[in-house]
């Protein structure tokens, strides 16, 4: 009874605050809307007794990504959104197809015959599992990630030099 | 890189060992009203125009109203306007006195030149430093109140090296000019 | 019953706790003010009651008679917020950290914390970083540019903090075996962590400085550079609710650092054995030790400044904690 009503309050919060995210024409608001979004999902993690990912969730998310956002946003003064003309012209098309197949799978998930969410942990005491989970079964996805991190990193560096130079 | 950081922390270590030696002595911090102040004995505070203590003159007003303080100061914050004295009732020996005399110590910069200026020691800078108040009007002090002298809680030290004299509010000190 | 027991019991606890550390905050100004004065010769507050002890109440009085001003030119709903935000975020942190014993009262057991989460430590990470949105946003809303040069640099400053301080809590992690702050304290019965843990407690205590915008860290107030930085257009109650936010941090904080490296409320065992009392005694001790840390540091230290504190977290501080783990793993996995 009480779950249920703390989920309905964390999900119908954490859906307007996604929709506000791309609503809203100033930038920094949208990144707030996207903090509350994701401190929402924290919420629902605790819900599944996943204690570990919702802390996770807020340190990585919550705590650097959207700090990033801001610190970027600030820095190159875009907190306005311009009026700018759209330099692909088709990409509205594309865009409102996968959205269209997004809500499609929506909805399918929506239908008992095949919902299949994850149950909610029996523990709580799980980051010894999870640990061993990563570095054992895990370790080649684990490590991938890890590459493509290192990739990304790269890239940005490579990127931000050419522009220093040119 | 490590010497660099190992110096940096021993100097972080010694700054913070003098800090904490200076935790332990005692705070130099006078309790003012309730501990006199110590002053030195050419300090300049607010003014006071003096009286004749003895001789043939005795309790007349020393100040001739000739305006030479006023006209000596660097930022004109005196105003005198002088009056002549009447027959049997002498307010000061001369011909003249002053009818008003006012000072706006908001402008005074306590130089001591009306001091320097004055002919007969009327005007002087005495040690009251307390002058805080409530309006501007308050700080534009007048004849009665310039006559009306008043002494800070201190202790003025002696010009010499080294001794230093309690002095008891107004009685005791040598008056200057 | 159960009812009691599950609702009332945490809600009576999280009233205290926060009842506590308002006073604890209020005070720490008082405290800072003394020992800095201290640091300085001088007496420091001593006319509001005796030894200046009904300071805060002054002040807040003071603070709470002022004109409530909002100038016309910020972000209003972010920056009545900020200040709110801020100490929230300080005051929520405190759930996790045990400050004593389980105790009987009323024929129940009642254990000294509120929350006893199995990944407390995770959980005092992500409040941090939540935290310092008070000051981003704050700083952005004003519409003014040295809050917002306060507000870049804090966001700046935290993403560079923050790295090195995680670091030397997983070195924590490493050596009790447990992100649960319950057991993190009774892996200490024997010996704190900071004995195991020097150069871990060393750069913990740095960033935590930097957490709470202490000096020689306090690059988003700098007032000599930004007036007041992140806090210039706050006036009032609400420049008050960022200041006690910070003073109370400085309590929180240095809870957090009684608890990991100086062995909470057990160590030493032999007395906090005698009376389930006297580890809250130890607890609050050692939170004032930290605390006079805080006030020595930073009676002693200048301010250093933003570029080389930056290079210092990336280019020391990080590699520093990264060494520091990789022994401590080490040495952990022969032993």
């Amino acid at each position: 009874m009480l779950e249920m009503a703390i989920f309905s309050i964390l999900a119908v919060v954490a859906v307007t605050a996604g929709i506000a995210v791309i609503a809203q024409r100033n930038v920094v608001h949208s990144a707030l809307f996207l903090l509350v979004h994701f401190c929402c999902l924290a919420g629902l993690y605790i819900l599944l007794n996943a204690q570990f990912l919702a802390m996770t969730q807020l340190i990585v998310y919550a705590g650097a990504v959207v700090v990033l956002f801001l610190f970027v946003v600030m820095l190159l003064g875009l907190e306005r959104a311009r009026e700018l003309p759209d330099p692909r012209r088709y990409q509205w098309i594309v865009g409102s197809l996968l959205g269209m197949l997004w809500v499609a799978a929506l909805i399918w998930a929506l239908f008992p015959q095949a919902a299949q969410t994850a149950p909610a942990l029996t523990r709580s005491d799980n980051v010894r599992q999870i640990g061993a989970a990563l570095l054992t079964d895990f370790a080649i996805p684990f490590e991938l990630t890890a590459l493509v991190l290192l990739v990304a990193v790269i890239g940005s560096l490579v990127l931000a030099k050419k522009k220093l130079e040119g | 890189m490590v010497r660099d950081a190992i110096v940096g922390f021993w100097h972080i270590l010694r700054a913070m060992g003098m800090t904490l030696k200076y935790f332990f002595t005692k705070p130099v911090t006078v309790q003012y009203p309730e501990q006199p102040v110590r002053l030195y004995p050419r300090f300049r505070g607010r003014h006071e125009l003096r009286r004749y203590e003895e001789g043939p003159y005795q309790g007349l007003e020393r100040c001739i109203g000739c305006a030479l303080c006023a006209a000596y100061c660097p930022t004109q914050c005196i105003y005198v306007q002088a009056g002549e004295n009447q027959d049997g009732v002498q307010r000061s020996p001369g011909e003249r006195y002053a009818e008003i005399y006012e000072i706006n110590l908001l402008r005074c910069m306590f130089c001591g030149y009306c001091e320097e200026a004055c002919p007969t020691g009327a005007i002087v800078l005495r040690r009251q430093f307390a002058l805080a108040d409530y309006s501007r009007d308050r700080l534009i002090y007048t004849q009665d109140r310039l006559l009306t002298p008043s002494e800070p809680h201190a202790i003025i030290l002696d010009d010499r090296a080294g001794s230093e004299q309690e002095r008891r509010p107004g009685v005791s000190g040598k008056p200057k000019g | 019953m159960d009812w009691v027991t599950d609702f009332w019991i945490p809600v009576i606890k999280a009233i205290v706790v926060v009842l506590a550390l308002l006073v604890g905050g209020a005070y720490m100004t008082w405290g800072e003010r003394k020992l800095c004065a201290r640091f300085q010769v001088r007496y420091g507050p001593n006319r509001a009651g005796p030894f200046g002890i009904l300071q805060p109440l002054a002040d807040a009085v003071k603070a709470i008679f002022k004109e409530e001003i909002v100038p016309h030119h910020v972000d209003k709903a972010i920056y009545l917020m900020s200040p709110g935000i801020s100490f929230a975020a300080v005051l929520i942190t405190f759930a996790v950290i045990p400050f004593g014993p389980q105790i009987d009262l009323l024929g129940r057991q009642i254990g000294l914390w509120i929350g006893d989460l199995q990944v407390g430590l995770l959980y005092l990470l992500a409040i941090a970083g939540l935290g310092s949105y008070g000051i981003v946003l704050g700083g952005w809303s004003s519409n003014n540019k040295y809050s917002l040069l306060g507000a870049l640099r804090a966001t700046a400053q935290m993403i560079s903090y923050e790295l090195p301080m995680g670091l030397a809590l997983l070195s924590v992690v490493v050596l009790a075996g447990t992100l649960n702050l319950n057991r993190i304290v009774d892996f200490q019965g024997q010996w704190p962590l900071i004995v195991w843990q020097p150069l871990g407690f060393l750069i913990f205590f740095i960033a935590i400085l930097a957490e709470s915008n202490r000096s020689p860290f306090d690059l988003p107030e700098t007032e000599n550079e930004l007036i007041s930085g992140f806090m210039t257009e706050y006036g009032g109650i609400k420049f008050a609710l960022y200041f006690i936010a910070e003073y109370t941090a400085m309590v929180v904080n240095s809870a957090i650092v009684a608890t990991l490296f100086l062995g909470g409320w057990k160590w030493p065992a032999v007395l906090s054995n005698l009376h389930p009392l006297a580890g809250v005694a130890l607890f609050l001790a050692k939170v004032l030790v930290v605390l006079f840390l805080y006030v020595w540091v930073r009676a002693s230290c200048p301010r250093v400044r933003y570029d080389k504190f930056m290079r210092f977290c990336w280019k020391f501080l990080m590699p520093l904690a990264w060494v520091n783990l990789a022994v401590t793993a080490v040495i952990v996995a022969l032993i």
